[in-house]
């Protein structure tokens, strides 16, 4: 053989080789993607699963009941299935959970972030993230037996002597109601929205921070023009996720908010929120009305995360410039 | 003289280590000065020192001084807002801000300021600084965009606009047509020549083309092994790229090294 066909064959053989490391790795390639793509499919399937199973079992209470569900009265023993005082409840101990847990979650987040020496930044970082993984259960008999009581005797007097002029902060100060349970519901987001702003807040460039401030920016002035602003999506992100575990916590609420089906406009008053009723209640009901209504009302609650979500999202799209980074 | 900037004895520090050491050299107001060096030579460390964002860094020291029309910026009476005001920056990646349409992100610095807030002045800003940074003709049209909607080289030019519409005496500029095209570039090096009657500039650049180019003065640096980063000689350009009086400067500049 000369040395030409010698080349020749190695040539080949070289290509052959190089041919079919290609095809094997186009072959992983594929078997990756058809993985990835398999878990986004199964995410849609167990959504779109969980709505069938929750149309299904609440068909009963939504052909019988229909739309005498949007009154105020509950009271299944006179088959009255009246949801919107749960309704109510949720969306004000969310209202007051989010309204104190967000501020204050940035808050820690810039701190953490921004401000505090690392020394001190990575153990209070650890004793946050503990926070969430407290049982709500746990939160549900500290609400009671340490919150609660607080409240009756500081906190709601308070309120009443210095803004019992709002008829928010109106009656006598009971310990067990809304204002309780969005306190408590603050505590529990509290880490959530912080834990994700403080990562949201970390992401930020380097090259924001300078360009702000060699400007002739305070360091306050850098947080609040450039920080803040160029993580408000992924803040705005971690509210909408805060928001979703308070509206959808029930055993802690179920505790502390006197699970009393009322409409009211003193926080101090008790009331009851959706998750707090299904986990009340379920296990007592009887009837197929009343079972079915109470899946009804996870239906309604499981509606009404999503308009969440989806509000939040059309928020973040009305705030960006067109062209910015939208997600 | 006016608008003088100057260092003494300038040492920096990250910490235990030191980046540069003894920096003495003054810059020519209204002109350009370039500092070339090879990468870790201290160049970029010696441009954060002279607005002070050095210091932005944690466990970041300073010895010596740097005299701006004759007083040290490092003095403690020295506030780091109204310096950064005086001596401007544009850094190596364009920075707009994503948040921000056009006109905002070259009014930040004077919004910051808060000593304009009429609207038409404002406008007039943009406009003038936009002009300076030859950016207005690409984007008069298109205003409110987004700042990050334009192209690299153009994101860059708006970063200068940012840096000039604040009026600085000093326009310092870290490698800043290190990200871009050719005729990216090309137009950077333009307007620096045309602002430099108005603005004292200093840019670091590995590029020494672009230094032989652009500059009128150039500051060779040099770092040992273990050493901090030293000017090696400092001189006319003209006089850098023709005749050094180093060997290693010269050693550089024919690219034995570096």
């Amino acid at each position: 053989m000369s040395q030409d066909s010698a080349d020749l064959v190695s040539f080949r053989v070289a290509r052959r080789v190089e041919t079919g490391e290609r095809a094997r790795s186009h072959f992983a390639d594929r078997i990756f993607s058809g993985l990835l793509l398999g878990s986004a499919w199964i995410i849609l399937i167990v959504v779109c699963g969980l709505l069938a199973v929750l149309v299904k079992a609440s068909w009963p209470a939504l052909t019988t009941i229909g739309f005498k569900a949007a009154t105020l009265a509950w009271s299944p023993s006179d088959d009255r299935y009246g949801v919107l005082s749960f309704a109510f409840g949720t969306v004000v101990t969310s209202i007051i959970a989010l309204a104190l847990a967000g501020p204050m979650g940035i808050a820690v987040a810039l701190f953490l972030s921004e401000l505090a020496p690392k020394r001190l930044a990575g153990p209070v970082s650890m004793l946050v993230e503990l926070l969430a993984a407290v049982p709500s259960v746990v939160y549900g008999l500290w609400g009671l037996f340490v919150l609660a009581p607080v409240m009756r005797t500081v906190v709601q007097p308070a309120l009443g002597k210095w803004l019992g002029f709002l008829p928010l902060f109106q009656g006598p100060p009971l310990g067990i109601g809304m204002l309780t349970g969005g306190v408590l519901l603050s505590i529990m987001i509290l880490p959530t929205v912080a834990a994700i702003a403080r990562d949201v807040f970390a992401a930020v460039p380097i090259e924001q921070r300078e360009g702000m401030l060699a400007l002739g920016s305070t360091r306050w002035e850098m947080l609040t023009k450039a920080v803040l602003p160029y993580a408000r999506q992924g803040v705005i992100g971690a509210l909408v996720l805060a928001l979703g575990r308070a509206m959808g916590e029930a055993m802690a609420v179920v505790m502390v908010i006197g699970n009393t089906p009322a409409v009211s406009a003193s926080l101090f008053r008790p009331a009851y929120t959706m998750a707090s009723v299904l986990a009340n209640e379920f296990t007592e009901a009887t009837g197929q009305t009343y079972v079915a209504m109470l899946i009804e009302i996870g239906l309604l609650l499981f509606g009404m995360s999503i308009v969440v979500n989806v509000i939040a999202r059309a928020l973040v799209w009305s705030v960006s410039p067109k062209g910015t980074r939208a997600v | 003289m006016k608008q003088e900037l100057r260092t003494d004895r300038l040492s920096a520090f990250y910490g235990a280590h030191c980046a540069i050491r003894d920096i003495t050299m003054t810059f020519r107001p209204k002109s350009i000065t370039a500092l070339i060096g090879p990468s870790g030579c201290g160049k970029s460390t010696l441009l954060r020192c002279l607005n002070r964002m050095h210091e932005v860094i944690a466990n970041t020291t300073v010895k010596g001084q740097v005299m701006l029309d004759g007083s040290n910026v490092y003095d403690s009476g020295i506030d780091t807002t109204s310096l950064r005001r005086r001596v401007g920056m544009v850094f190596q990646r364009p920075n707009p801000f994503p948040t921000m349409s056009i006109s905002d992100n070259v009014l930040a610095g004077v919004r910051l300021a808060g000593d304009v807030s009429d609207r038409s002045t404002l406008a007039e800003i943009a406009e003038r600084s936009l002009r300076r940074a030859a950016l207005w003709d690409e984007v008069k049209d298109i205003l409110n965009r987004p700042g990050t909607s334009l192209s690299g080289g153009q994101q860059q030019r708006l970063c200068i606009a940012r840096a000039l519409a604040i009026e600085p005496e000093v326009l310092l500029m870290d490698e800043p047509a290190s990200s871009l095209d050719p005729i990216s570039t090309m137009k950077i090096e333009d307007l620096m020549r045309e602002i430099k009657t108005d603005f004292t500039i200093i840019i670091v650049t590995h590029n020494m083309q672009q230094a032989a180019r652009v500059s009128d003065f150039t500051g060779f640096m040099l770092a040992g092994e273990a050493a901090p980063g030293e000017l090696i000689e400092f001189d006319e350009s003209s006089k850098i790229f023709t005749t050094p009086q180093d060997k290693r400067t010269e050693d550089y500049i024919t690219g034995r090294f570096g």
